[in-house]
């Protein structure tokens, strides 16, 4: 200990204070300042090109995403219209089917009323067929009856035989 | 193109502060063979403590010394004075006494005495202090301060070389620049950030990497052959720490204070005991382990250094030159690799720990 103090030099202890002040104030203006400046300002410029690289590709996403939504929307989209299209079609086919069955079905009606009224013309004149031969035997059996009540009888008997009503 | 008129100047400089000579000393040529156990540690004693002059080689044969020397600056009872240390004649036992306007100067083991009036000689009593005279205050230009001056020329141009590049606007350093670029950083994120805080780190940051590369290449400057032993003179170390002291000191917050004075959560009768212990750390442990610690590893990396090199000569006798030779060397090539990494670390430790003591001081605590 002793030594040590013996050792130790007040000069030298002054002028290493006087130095070492120079020096820092030298370094600091000169040196440490500009340096620690310019390690910050790259470093925020590295720190903001990441941040700007982070959010394009956050924008990349965002990007992707809404163009996969376009995607699906335009999907639904043809999808429904697709749908919508075939209902039509059905609904067209329906009403066509249902306007060819009204349309078929008074045609038949008209038929039937055609046909129907063929029957009753037929009916009638059949009657007036019958009725005109029914008179002519009983002109021919009156006839007949005043010459042979035999064969006048027969004479009926195959007559009405003939006219059978089928 | 900067960087070389800059080493032109600093030649030009070193060349106008000093005058490079070669003188030759008085004393016998056997004298200055080093050979026996006690010259060797009275050599690496002497080495160990700052000179008055730059050193470099002592030719034997002919006893001329090769080196040159520096300013004397001194304080003394009649003022000023000042002169070259070539006046003491590379003495170095008191016995050139240089006399200055009445004032009487001897150099005594790298010491600069003023001789009482009366006094023709310099007496020295039984623990080889000396008697009739007393020690100067000594502002010279020693090697320590040599070398800090150099190496503060070094930082100069290193870091201001790599301040000018950013300032050209290049944002990716060249050359020599790129190696200090990552210290810098590695000061600023493994060591100011983390101890002082996001916030507050970057006031600090002027003093904290100016101490790291100062104690770093003073270490690395006392490892070359020149032998400077700048951070291992306690008063550098010394004043070293008490730039860190008084930067902790003076940046403490309120908190710390109330903290250290009268700490929260402890019964009222234990305060004022731990406000002596708390006071006693932060103005003289806490400084004196800095100081301590750095001067001690460098100055015992020194002494090992210098007596493994030694062991060349004392162990000649037993061993022979050439055995003795090559384990001097390669124990002292091993010590050395160990020394570069204490260089370092020395460096490291001292400003980690400046760092902490300032991150203590600065810290802003919640409300317990």
């Amino acid at each position: 200990m002793e030594t040590l103090l013996n050792d130790f030099s007040v000069g030298l202890f002054f002028m290493q204070a006087v130095i070492l002040l120079i020096i820092i104030l030298l370094m600091r203006k000169f040196a440490w300042k500009p340096i620690l400046d310019a390690l910050q300002s790259r470093e925020d410029g590295i720190q903001e090109a990441l941040d700007a690289a982070d959010s394009a590709k956050l924008e990349m996403q965002n990007l992707t995403a809404s163009n996969e939504k376009l995607l699906q929307e335009a999907r639904m989209e043809r999808d429904s219209m697709l749908k919508e299209a075939r209902e039509m079609k059905d609904q067209m086919i329906t009403s066509a089917k249902d306007e060819a069955q009204v349309v078929a079905n008074a045609m038949i009606e008209k038929a039937k009323d055609a046909i129907e009224t063929e029957k009753v013309s037929a009916i009638a004149e059949l009657k007036t067929q019958v009725a005109s031969l029914s008179i002519e035997i009983a002109e021919k059996v009156v006839r007949e009856e005043l010459s042979n009540k035999d064969k006048q009888m027969k004479l009926v008997e195959s007559m009405l035989g003939e006219a059978t009503l089928n | 193109m900067v960087a070389k008129k800059s080493i032109k100047l600093l030649v030009v400089f070193v060349l106008a502060l000093t005058s490079f000579t070669a003188f030759a000393q008085d004393d016998t040529v056997e004298n200055n063979l080093i050979d026996s156990p006690e010259e060797i540690r009275a050599y690496i004693a002497h080495h160990l403590k700052d000179s008055h002059d730059f050193h470099l080689y002592t030719n034997n044969k002919t006893g001329v010394h090769y080196g040159f020397s520096l300013p004397v600056i001194v304080w003394t009872n009649d003022g000023l004075k000042t002169f070259m240390s070539s006046a003491f004649q590379h003495d170095d036992n008191g016995t050139v006494i240089v006399e200055k306007d009445e004032t009487k100067l001897v150099k005594y083991h790298s010491k600069i005495y003023e001789l009482e009036n009366n006094a023709t000689s310099l007496n020295l009593d039984e623990a080889a202090h000396p008697t009739n005279a007393k020690r100067v205050i000594d502002f010279s230009i020693t090697k320590s301060v040599f070398g800090m001056i150099f190496t503060g020329l070094i930082m100069l141009l290193a870091f201001g070389g790599l301040a000018r590049g950013y300032k050209k606007g290049k944002t990716i350093p060249k050359g020599f620049s790129r190696v200090l670029e990552p210290l810098v950083i590695y000061v600023r994120d493994e060591i100011a950030r983390p101890n002082i805080g996001e916030k507050k780190y970057r006031k600090f940051m002027g003093f904290l990497l100016t101490v790291f590369f100062f104690i770093w290449i003073l270490n690395m400057l006392g490892l070359t052959p020149f032998g400077f032993n700048v951070t291992g003179q306690i008063a550098v170390t010394a004043c070293l720490a008490i730039f860190t002291m008084v930067i902790y000191l003076v940046s403490g917050t309120k908190d710390f204070w109330a903290h250290t004075l009268w700490m929260p959560g402890v019964p009222y009768i234990l305060r004022p005991i731990l406000a002596v212990i708390e006071l006693v750390g932060f103005i003289l442990i806490k400084p004196f382990s800095l100081l301590l610690r750095l001067f001690a590893n460098i100055t015992a990396g020194h002494f090992i250094v210098m007596s493994l090199i030694a062991l060349m000569v004392t162990l000649k006798a037993s061993f022979g030159p050439v055995v003795s030779t090559g384990m001097s060397l390669v124990l002292a090539l091993f010590i050395m690799f160990i020394e570069i990494l204490v260089a370092f670390l020395q460096a490291f430790i001292f400003t980690m720990l400046s760092s902490l003591f300032i991150g203590m001081a600065v810290e802003e605590h919640d409300e317990h």
